[in-house]
């Protein structure tokens, strides 16, 4: 269980990290890594990400 | 980079700088790093700021200044418009600033007050010895280094790690983060004088588009729409912008592409520990109405660099101490503003467009004096009935005032 950032498409703007639950995601310089042992795939980031970059992985 | 300081600053936004600035000038010896090579870049902002408020911290400065308005329209979803001239705010609307040179201009007066300033120094995590904050691991090109302060400030936006390391739980709930896009666009010729804001459930619902001026006939033309009203199967902030452009815009050139969320939680439980404050976005200062942070950032920043400079002589850099000397100044001046906004935001994100339609039409005659809050619950009673009673809060703030103002 993990989430899939585009990172073709992500505005790396960190709305993502803010909302997540878990704390599993962070905003390093101008990408977004995701710490896959912390993720819950809950899908709040996807629900927020303003382009739509992020897929859940269930 | 020494191994010790007296205050670490994480972030160098508006809140970061004017905190490490603060500290400085106390006489405190200050680091205040940047993650990134570039101060104030990607921007993540409108750009938009009160003037009188902007002047309380910072001399104005033209190199950052992009547009003075005098007036802002707001539109109704059926096009009435709102127009709130000059004379409403004492003759001071706002600027629309150039973030990226005006947050480096803020970490330059740090630096100048004395602050050492680190850019592309990001923390990867607290250095915590007996329940208390003691310093951060910071990564420079690779390199890891473990800096100790006797106060860590965290001022690191929106995206905040500083807090959660801490164990403050700064995650927000969708319904408390406005998701935006925002394009600069150029070959539209805008108005420089004015900003405008659309609002209604079709086009941004529970938030708005909005229309700042940039200067040379460019314009920031970007919306923010409420987290829990968007998502996987509806429209994304990008999808709502592209169809206001399309309508308004369909000629304009895209010059740049701005992306954010916007804390609109009002104030939350916790933005202290032992030998940590947060401030600014990571403390989710930003106003739940406007989404506005860079002026309640500044503020915060500086009570915290009081408070740092306070706590430190002291000898007492507890939870307590930073209690008294940093969360009870912020809560009673601006985490009481943004709990009010808090209050209208919640009713207003309930309106349909007919609440908002008929709200609009009556308010589209008030002559507004002053842009105070009686003014506009008196003008508020008259159009909503319903609303009023939502907002009855309010009331008691109003009185307050009133009776401030008489004395």
């Amino acid at each position: 269980m993990s989430i899939k950032i585009n990172r073709y498409k992500c505005g790396y703007c960190g709305a993502c990290v803010g909302v997540c639950p878990k704390g599993a995601i962070e905003l390093v310089e101008t990408w977004v890594e995701v710490d896959e042992s912390t993720c819950v795939a809950c899908g709040i980031c996807d629900r927020i990400c303003p382009v739509g970059a992020i897929e859940v992985m269930k | 980079m020494k191994d010790r300081y007296d205050v670490l600053v994480i972030g160098a936004g508006p809140a970061g700088s004017i905190a490490a600035k603060t500290a400085a000038e106390k006489g405190l010896d200050v680091l205040l790093i940047e993650k990134r090579q570039e101060i104030g870049d990607p921007v993540r902002c409108a750009e938009g700021v009160s003037k009188e408020y902007l002047k309380k911290h910072v001399e104005i400065d033209k190199r950052w200044i992009c547009a003075d308005l005098n007036a802002s329209y707001i539109y109704a979803p059926d096009g009435t418009k709102i127009e709130m001239a000059e004379e409403i705010s004492g003759g001071e609307v706002g600027y629309v600033l150039e973030r990226k040179v005006f947050d480096r201009a803020l970490a330059e007066q740090a630096a100048n007050a004395g602050a050492e300033v680190r850019v592309k120094t990001r923390a990867t995590g607290l250095i915590i010895e007996d329940g208390s904050v003691k310093g951060a691991r910071l990564m420079h090109l690779g390199k890891t280094y473990d800096v100790r302060a006797g106060i860590v400030i965290g001022a690191d936006g929106v995206e905040s790690k500083v807090g959660r390391w801490a164990g403050i739980d700064t995650s927000l709930k969708p319904i408390d983060m406005e998701t935006c896009a925002q394009y600069l666009i150029a070959g539209e010729n805008i108005d420089q004088h004015h900003c405008e804001f659309y609002i209604g459930n079709e086009i941004a619902p529970g938030g708005y588009i909005w229309i700042f001026p940039k200067g040379e006939g460019k314009a920031n033309v970007g919306i923010g729409v409420l987290g829990s009203k968007t998502g996987k199967f509806k429209p994304r902030p990008v999808d709502y912008l592209n169809k206001f452009m399309e309508k308004k815009f369909p000629d304009a050139r895209i010059v740049e592409m701005v992306f954010g969320g916007v804390p609109v939680s009002g104030s939350i439980e916790k933005t202290s520990t032992n030998g940590l404050m947060l401030i600014g976005d990571a403390a989710r200062q930003s106003d739940p109405i406007t989404g506005g942070g860079i002026l309640n950032a500044m503020d915060a920043g500086k009570l915290a660099g009081e408070a740092a400079y306070e706590a430190i002589s002291a000898g007492d850099v507890s939870l307590q101490k930073l209690e008294e000397v940093y969360e009870k100044p912020w809560r009673t001046t601006l985490g009481h503003d943004i709990d009010m906004s808090l209050i209208v935001k919640n009713c207003f994100i309930n309106l349909s467009d007919e609440d908002l339609n008929s709200l609009a039409y009556s308010l589209k005659d008030v002559k507004f004096e002053r842009m105070s809050l009686l003014d506009l619950l008196q003008a508020l009673f008259k159009a909503n009935k319903k609303l009023l009673w939502d907002l009855r809060v309010l009331f008691k703030d109003a009185a307050k005032e009133v009776v401030k103002n008489k004395m």
